[in-house]
C-alpha cells in the first residue's frame, strides 16, 4: 500500500509529461472549487464584522480573533435563548453517541445472525431490511412521529435515538451481513463443537474479526446521524434540539446587523466532529470498504 | 475412547435423500475413514456424527448412548476441519485451549494442557503466534492441537490433509497414525484419496449417492471389492474389467474371454454360486499387479498362474514398476510389470495371470459374484 510506487508503467517522453501536468492541473482546479468554501468559511470566522464589511471575501484576517468563535458557542442568541451552541453541541453528543453504539452493535448482530445461524427465510428477512435503506427519511417522519407519542418519547433525545437507531439499523444490518459473508462457516462450527455457543461465538470470534467494519460502520452512523437535520427538526423539541437544528436556528434568528462571523464559526462549531472522526479513522474507512474484495 | 454405532441414520434435505440407511459399527480405538467422492453424503455423515446436522431418521451412540438430540460441546468429541476453521484472532495457544476454556477450567490447568499438546506436536515454539503467522502444515497441527488437548472420545476429521501440498501430506499422514497409534482414540476420518483410506483406516467405509457400498478393512476392500463400483474406485491403475462366459473345461471352471481357445482363464477357487453361471456373461476383474510377465520357474510352483500370450501396445515406465497395455484376446487391460521385463511396444510377449486373485462381477448389477 506504497503511495510511491504505482503498478502502472512510468510515463515518458515530452508529450505523457504534459500530459501528467495537465492531469495535476485539472486535480488542482477541482480541489480548489471544493476547499475554497471552506476557506472562506474559516477565515471569515476568524475576522471582525468590521473587516468583513470592508475588506475583500478571500483576504485573510488582518487581525486574528477568536471572539466569532466564543461568541458562537457559549453567548449566540437561538431563538430567545441566548446560551450559543454548547448546549446543542452535547445534545448532539448524547444523541449520537448512544445512537451509533445500539445500531452498529445491533447491526452486528443481526448480520452475524444473518450469515451463521441461517434460519428459513433469512434471506427474505435480509431483503426486507435492506429495503429498509432505501426508504426515503421523509417517508418515515409521520408514522415515527405517531410512534413516539405513544411511546412518549417524542421531543426528547431518548425519542430521537431511538429513530436513529431504527433507522440506520438497515445500513448497519447490510454492512455486517456483507461482511460476515466472507468469514468462514467452520469457525462458528468449531467453536460450536468446542462449547462456546451464540454470544460467546459472537463476542470472542466474531467481534474481534470485525475491526475494519466496525470502523465503517461507525463513521457511517456517526456521520449520518451528527448530521441529520429531518429528525432533529421533527422530533426533538426546544432544548432537545442537535447542533444542526440549533446552527439554523442561529443564522435565522440574527437581530440587527448578521453576523457572519459569528455564523461561520457556528458552522465550523457544527461540522467538526465529523471532520475530526475521519481524520483519526478515514485510513480505516478505506480499508474496511476495500476489505472482502481482496483477500489477506 | 469410545465406541460408534450408526444404526440405519438418514438424511433428507426436503425431498432429496442425501443419506440412505447408513449402517456402522466401530470398537473402541477403531479408525473409519469414510470414502468417496464428493457429493456421495460423507461429510454430512461426519456432520451428523459430529451435532452440527440434525439426523433425519435413526440413530448415532457414542459409548451407547444415543447422541441424537445432544449438543455437539457435550458429545465429546473433537473434530479437525479441511479449513482449520482456526480463530485468526486468537494465538495458537489459545486456539488450543479454546474449548477447555471455554468449558470454566481454570488457567494454570489450561496452561498445562496446552503445553502438553503442544509438546506432543512439536509446535512449543509456535504458542504465542496468530494463525495468519503459520505455514499450512504447521496450522494443520495446530488444528489437531485444538482437537486432542480434550482428550475427547472420538476424534473427527474432515478431509484434513487436503489443503497440503503433496510431500507435506504424505508426512502428516504418517503422523496422524502414529497419533493414532499412541492414544489408541476411535476415530472418523472423511477423505476422497484412496491412499490416506489405505493407509490410515482399519475399516474403510466406500460410500456413493448416500450408500455405503462396503464397510470392510483395507486389505479385504482391495483384494475382494463389494461390487465393480468399489473395485474401480480403489487401486491405480484402476482394476481391468474383462467381459467372458463362464463356462467349464474338463472339470474346471473358467472364463473365456474372445473366441479362441488360448481365451479360457480358470478360475483357481470358483465361489460357489459360480456354476449358477454356467454359460453366463460375467465380468472378470483382474489387479494389474496380478498380470505379470511370465516367468517359467514362479509358474510352475504356483497352479493359480495361467499362461496368456498377449500384444504389447503401450509401455509405462513409472521407475519402481512399468505400466503396460496389453491385448488380451481383443480386450486392452492394464498389467504391473517388473522395469527389468525385457517388453517391447509392438511385439507379443507371454504374460501370467493370477487367478487367485481374480474378481468375478455380475454385468447387470455389477455386484461380486
Amino acid at each position: 500500500m506504497s503511495s510511491l510506487t504505482s503498478a502502472l508503467p512510468p510515463a515518458q517522453g515530452t508529450g505523457a509529461r504534459i500530459a501528467r501536468w495537465g492531469l495535476y492541473l485539472i486535480l488542482l482546479l477541482f480541489a480548489a472549487y471544493y476547499l475554497l468554501p471552506l476557506l472562506l468559511m474559516i477565515t471569515t470566522s476568524f475576522k471582525s464584522p468590521e473587516e468583513i464589511r470592508t475588506g475583500s471575501l478571500l483576504s485573510l484576517p488582518r487581525d486574528f480573533s477568536l471572539d466569532a468563535w466564543s461568541y458562537a458557542w457559549n453567548r449566540a442568541c437561538i431563538g430567545a435563548d441566548c446560551r450559543g451552541m454548547a448546549p446543542y453541541f452535547l445534545n448532539s453528543l448524547v444523541i449520537v453517541g448512544p445512537a451509533v453504539i445500539i445500531s452498529t452493535f445491533f447491526g452486528a448482530l443481526n448480520g452475524y445472525a444473518l450469515t451463521k445461524w441461517r434460519f428459513r427465510g433469512a434471506n427474505i428477512v435480509f431483503g426486507m431490511i435492506l429495503f429498509g435503506s432505501f426508504l426515503p427519511s421523509q417517508v418515515i417522519l409521520l408514522p415515527m412521529a405517531q410512534t413516539l407519542g405513544f411511546l412518549g418519547l417524542a421531543g426528547s433525545a431518548g425519542g430521537l435515538i431511538l429513530v436513529h437507531v431504527v433507522y440506520g439499523l438497515a445500513f448497519t444490518t447490510l454492512f455486517f451481513r456483507n461482511y460476515y459473508v466472507s468469514i468462514p462457516d467452520d469457525l462458528v462450527k468449531a467453536a460450536t463443537i468446542d462449547g462456546a455457543g451464540f454470544f460467546q461465538i459472537f463476542t470472542k470470534i466474531m467481534l474481534p474479526l470485525s475491526l475494519p467494519i466496525l470502523v465503517v460502520t461507525i463513521i457511517w452512523q456517526f456521520t449520518q446521524i451528527w448530521n441529520d437535520f429531518l429528525f432533529g427538526a421533527s422530533f426533538a423539541a426546544g432544548g432537545a434540539q442537535p447542533v444542526t437544528v440549533a446552527l439554523n436556528n442561529l443564522v435565522n434568528t440574527t437581530t440587527g446587523v448578521k453576523q457572519y462571523n459569528v455564523d461561520m464559526a457556528a458552522a465550523m462549531i457544527a461540522g467538526l466532529p465529523t471532520l475530526v472522526v475521519y481524520v483519526l479513522a478515514g485510513k480505516y474507512f478505506i480499508r474496511g470498504l476495500t476489505a472482502g474484495s481482496v483477500k489477506g | 475412547m469410545a465406541t460408534l454405532s450408526i444404526n440405519n441414520v438418514r438424511k433428507q434435505y426436503g425431498s432429496v435423500e442425501v443419506l440412505k440407511g447408513i449402517d456402522l459399527d466401530l470398537t473402541d480405538g477403531e479408525f473409519l475413514v469414510l470414502l468417496g467422492p464428493s457429493g456421495c453424503g460423507k461429510s454430512t455423515l461426519l456432520n451428523m456424527i459430529a451435532g452440527l446436522e440434525t439426523i433425519s431418521a435413526g440413530e448415532i451412540r457414542i459409548d451407547q448412548r444415543v447422541v441424537n438430540e445432544v449438543h455437539p460441546k457435550d458429545r465429546d468429541i473433537a473434530m479437525v476441519f479441511q479449513s482449520y476453521a482456526l480463530y485468526p484472532n486468537m494465538t495458537v495457544a489459545r486456539n488450543i485451549g479454546f474449548s477447555l476454556e471455554m468449558r470454566g477450567q481454570a488457567k494454570p490447568e489450561r496452561e498445562g494442557a496446552v503445553r502438553r499438546v503442544a509438546k506432543l506436536l512439536q509446535i512449543e515454539h509456535l504458542l504465542d503466534r496468530k494463525p495468519a503467522q503459520l505455514s499450512g502444515g504447521q496450522r494443520q497441527r495446530v488444528a489437531m492441537g485444538r482437537a486432542l488437548v480434550r482428550d475427547p472420545k472420538v476424534f473427527l476429521f474432515d478431509e484434513p490433509l487436503s489443503n497440503l501440498d503433496a510431500k507435506l501430506r504424505v508426512d502428516m499422514r504418517t503422523e496422524i497414525k502414529k497419533l493414532h497409534q499412541r492414544l489408541g482414540t476411535t476415530v472418523v476420518y472423511v477423505t476422497h484419496d484412496q491412499i490416506e483410506a489405505m493407509t490410515l483406516a482399519s475399516r474403510i467405509a466406500i460410500m456413493k449417492e448416500g450408500v455405503v457400498q462396503q464397510f470392510a478393512p483395507p486389505q479385504e476392500v482391495y483384494e475382494r471389492p463389494a461390487n465393480m463400483y468399489v473395485a474401480s474406485f480403489i487401486g491405480s491403475p484402476t482394476m481391468n474389467f474383462v467381459r467372458g462366459t463362464l463356462s467349464a473345461e474338463g472339470d474346471r471352471l473358467g472364463v473365456s474371454v474372445g473366441r479362441e481357445r488360448s481365451g479360457f482363464l480358470p478360475l483357481f477357487q470358483p465361489p460357489e454360486q459360480a456354476g449358477h453361471w454356467l454359460g453366463q456373461e460375467v465380468i472378470l476383474g483382474i489387479r494389474p499387479e496380478a498380470i505379470t510377465c511370465h516367468d517359467p520357474a514362479t509358474a510352475a510352483g504356483n497352479p493359480a498362474l495361467v499362461k496368456v500370450a498377449c500384444g504389447v501396445n503401450v509401455l509405462e515406465p513409472t521407475g519402481a514398476d512399468t505400466i503396460t497395455y496389453v491385448e488380451l484376446n481383443g480386450h486392452e487391460v492394464v498389467a504391473r510389470i517388473k522395469p527389468s521385463d525385457r517388453v517391447a511396444e509392438g511385439g507379443t510377449a507371454d504374460f501370467m495371470i493370477d487367478m487367485a486373485r481374480a474378481n468375478l462381477f455380475d454385468p447387470k448389477t455389477e455386484q461380486r459374484i
